[in-house]
């Protein structure tokens, strides 16, 4: 390494246009400018297919490869049943997609929420293991969690496959999400308020519903939207425990993409797209709102980034 | 502390494992459970006629006849055991592609951020809550190669002088490097977080002590920063190494050729194929005990940091 950087000099000197553009961008203490392109063209890769995607969902034209002019009509072939390209499956599963993620965001918001609590607060016997166990579901490779509630519903619960085993399979993956996102708050709200409010006679229920929940509000609501984007996003669960008229829409996006004709799915898919990062905004408002008036410095987008695992 | 009087200790005693509970329970019979099904299943037998299985809830009457028998297919030179070589170098390769394109990108956007970092982590972030299945859509897309169309991607490569004819991504060796292409788009963000994270919590006055030290960028680089991100760059391995183990839906959507199956796709095949559960549950088995080393090195590492960021 330091052999390389004391020879550079030498050879910058050799051509100086070559020289210069070396000096721009290997500035040891200057900008690092290669990084700076590098990071560029990442974000430009991760994106621009996506984008490309959509494009064509305003396709004038039946392709997903030649841009032909502005057009609504592969929007409309999803609802619009007098539409010359109308396909009677992609609503269905849109309805199909909505459905399962709006009954996901109570139930899981609910169950999390006070497991979290619970988890955080209690020092007894058995915590150690709840909060282990509760780690489980965001490592699992998600065929192995699909595949074991497949198996155990059609053979020891006799839970026909359909939305209800779907909803049960989302309830279950969002949970540790949940207990994440509202754990986090919990440590940096700390115990002192509520010991503050048993101190002066409330009850531990007391505490918590009226301490406790208005200062937990801002993590309750935001793991709310962030239930709904990642079960609307969800696909393995989904289909594994889906037989028939259950298809959402990454279903519908798995069993189509090759074989499509036309932009209609792409539509589709950039509702679903729309709809999950509509989600996911506003969670980090309120989480943004909830830090200024806090008034931690840190942005909520930095927060959300620190999210791990 | 105040030390609060006798009653309520009592209370609060069963208050917080009650409110724990619901979702504890929640988790027993819907995570954990369900495992301990895929066992039954996989060591259970089958109905003669219909080939359903029957589960052997009880260990007592284990039978391991399937287990074994596609156990010995992994060691010995079968479909089964190239899936799973083919598994292992997508994966190796992916998370080295991942590491090489992600860390930098990490590393900018947590020390030179500045004004934009906020906008750089926005965009960075974006992909994480795109669903999966669209960003893969987006690149079956741009690969779809037709009769009368080479696809958006190959004409943009028809452009360049290395290229002379459309190239069909979806067949011999070339489909190898497509599987790829799509397992490191479809991860690469669930890397990028937690290495993110790391970089971010150095310190900088380490960085400035190393130099004041007489350290030049590179040595600091080297022997400061990079000791200092490896638990990052762990954590990110283990996250995106997990699921693509289970993975079957990358291959079949941007190949769906049987050269590039893998794991997951062994796993999917045998169980939604009709008498052949118990295998599929068999291969699932043995896919948890491969990576289950790996999940929980890096939960306890996990609950680690998490007590001492407690403390």
């Amino acid at each position: 390494m330091t052999t390389a950087e004391a020879t550079l000099p030498r050879e910058a000197a050799a051509s100086p246009r070559v020289g210069r553009l070396r000096a721009f961008f290997s500035n040891p203490w200057g900008k690092p400018r290669l990084l700076s392109v590098w990071t560029w063209l990442y974000i430009i890769w991760t994106i621009a297919p996506v984008l490309i995607a959509v494009q064509f969902s305003f396709n004038d034209g039946r392709s997903r490869s030649t841009f032909q002019g502005f057009s609504l009509q592969w929007y409309e072939s999803i609802w619009n049943e007098a539409s010359a390209n109308f396909d009677d499956t992609l609503l269905p599963a849109l309805i199909q997609s909505l459905k399962l993620a709006l009954l996901t965001m109570p139930i899981a918001t609910t169950l999390g929420v006070g497991l979290a609590i619970g988890l955080a607060r209690w020092r007894g016997r058995g915590s150690g293991a709840a909060n282990f166990l509760m780690l489980f579901p965001l490592v699992t490779p998600e065929i192995v969690m699909g595949a074991s509630m497949f198996l155990i519903f059609s053979n020891l619960y006799e839970i026909k496959l359909g939305t209800g085993a779907q909803l049960l399979g989302h309830v279950t993956f969002s949970l540790s999400y949940v207990v994440i996102v509202t754990r986090g708050r919990l440590f940096a709200i700390g115990r002192d308020y509520e010991e503050a409010a048993m101190d002066l006679g409330s009850s531990p229920a007391d505490a918590i519903r009226r301490v406790l929940l208005p200062l937990l509000a801002p993590a309750i609501l935001s793991s709310f939207f962030i239930v709904f984007a990642i079960s609307i996003d969800d696909f393995v669960i989904s289909q594994y425990l889906c037989v028939q008229e259950c298809t959402t829409i990454p279903i519908k996006i798995y069993n189509a993409a090759r074989n499509a004709g036309n932009p209609s799915l792409n539509a589709l898919a950039t509702i679903m797209m729309v709809l999950s990062l509509l989600s996911i905004t506003v969670a980090v408002l309120i989480l943004r709102w909830f830090n200024r008036r806090q008034g931690t410095g840190r942005s909520a987008v930095e927060d959300f980034a620190r999210f791990e695992i | 502390m105040a030390t609060p009087t006798g009653g309520i200790v009592g209370q609060r005693r069963w208050y917080y494992p009650a409110l724990a509970a619901p979702g504890i329970l929640w988790l027993l019979f819907l995570f954990i459970l369900p495992f301990y099904a895929i066992a039954a299943v996989a060591f259970g037998g089958r109905d003669q006629i219909f080939g359903l299985p029957i589960p052997a809830w009880n260990p007592l009457e284990w039978q391991y006849e399937t287990f074994s028998t596609t156990a010995g297919e992994l060691f010995a030179s079968s479909g089964l055991q190239a899936q799973f070589l083919r598994t292992l170098v997508y994966v190796v390769i992916s998370v080295t592609i991942c590491l090489v394109v992600g860390y930098p990108v990490a590393y900018y956007i947590a020390r030179y951020g500045g004004r934009l970092k906020v906008l750089l982590l926005t965009l960075m972030i974006a992909p994480f809550w795109m669903s999966y299945l669209m960003r893969m859509l987006a690149w079956v897309n741009l690969l779809a190669v037709k009769p009368d169309d080479p696809g958006l991607f190959n004409r943009l490569l028809l452009l360049t002088p290395f290229v002379n004819h459309p190239i069909n991504w979806s067949s011999g060796p070339v489909s190898h490097m497509t599987v790829i292409l799509g397992l490191v788009y479809g991860y690469i963000p669930f890397f990028i977080l937690p290495l993110y994270a790391a970089l971010d919590r150095i310190d900088k006055s380490q960085l400035e002590a190393s130099r004041d030290m007489g350290a030049n960028p590179a040595s600091t680089f080297w022997r400061v920063t990079l000791p200092l991100s490896r638990q990052g760059i762990l954590a990110g391995a283990v996250i995106i190494t997990l699921p693509m183990f289970g993975d079957y839906y990358t291959p079949n959507l941007m190949t769906a050729s049987p050269e590039n199956t893998m794991m997951g796709n062994a796993i999917d095949l045998a169980l939604q194929g009709q008498g052949k559960q118990p295998q599929g549950a068999a291969i699932t088995l043995l896919l948890s005990a491969f990576i289950g080393a790996l999940m929980i090195y890096y939960l306890v590492s996990v609950s680690r940091a998490a007590k001492e960021a407690v403390r």
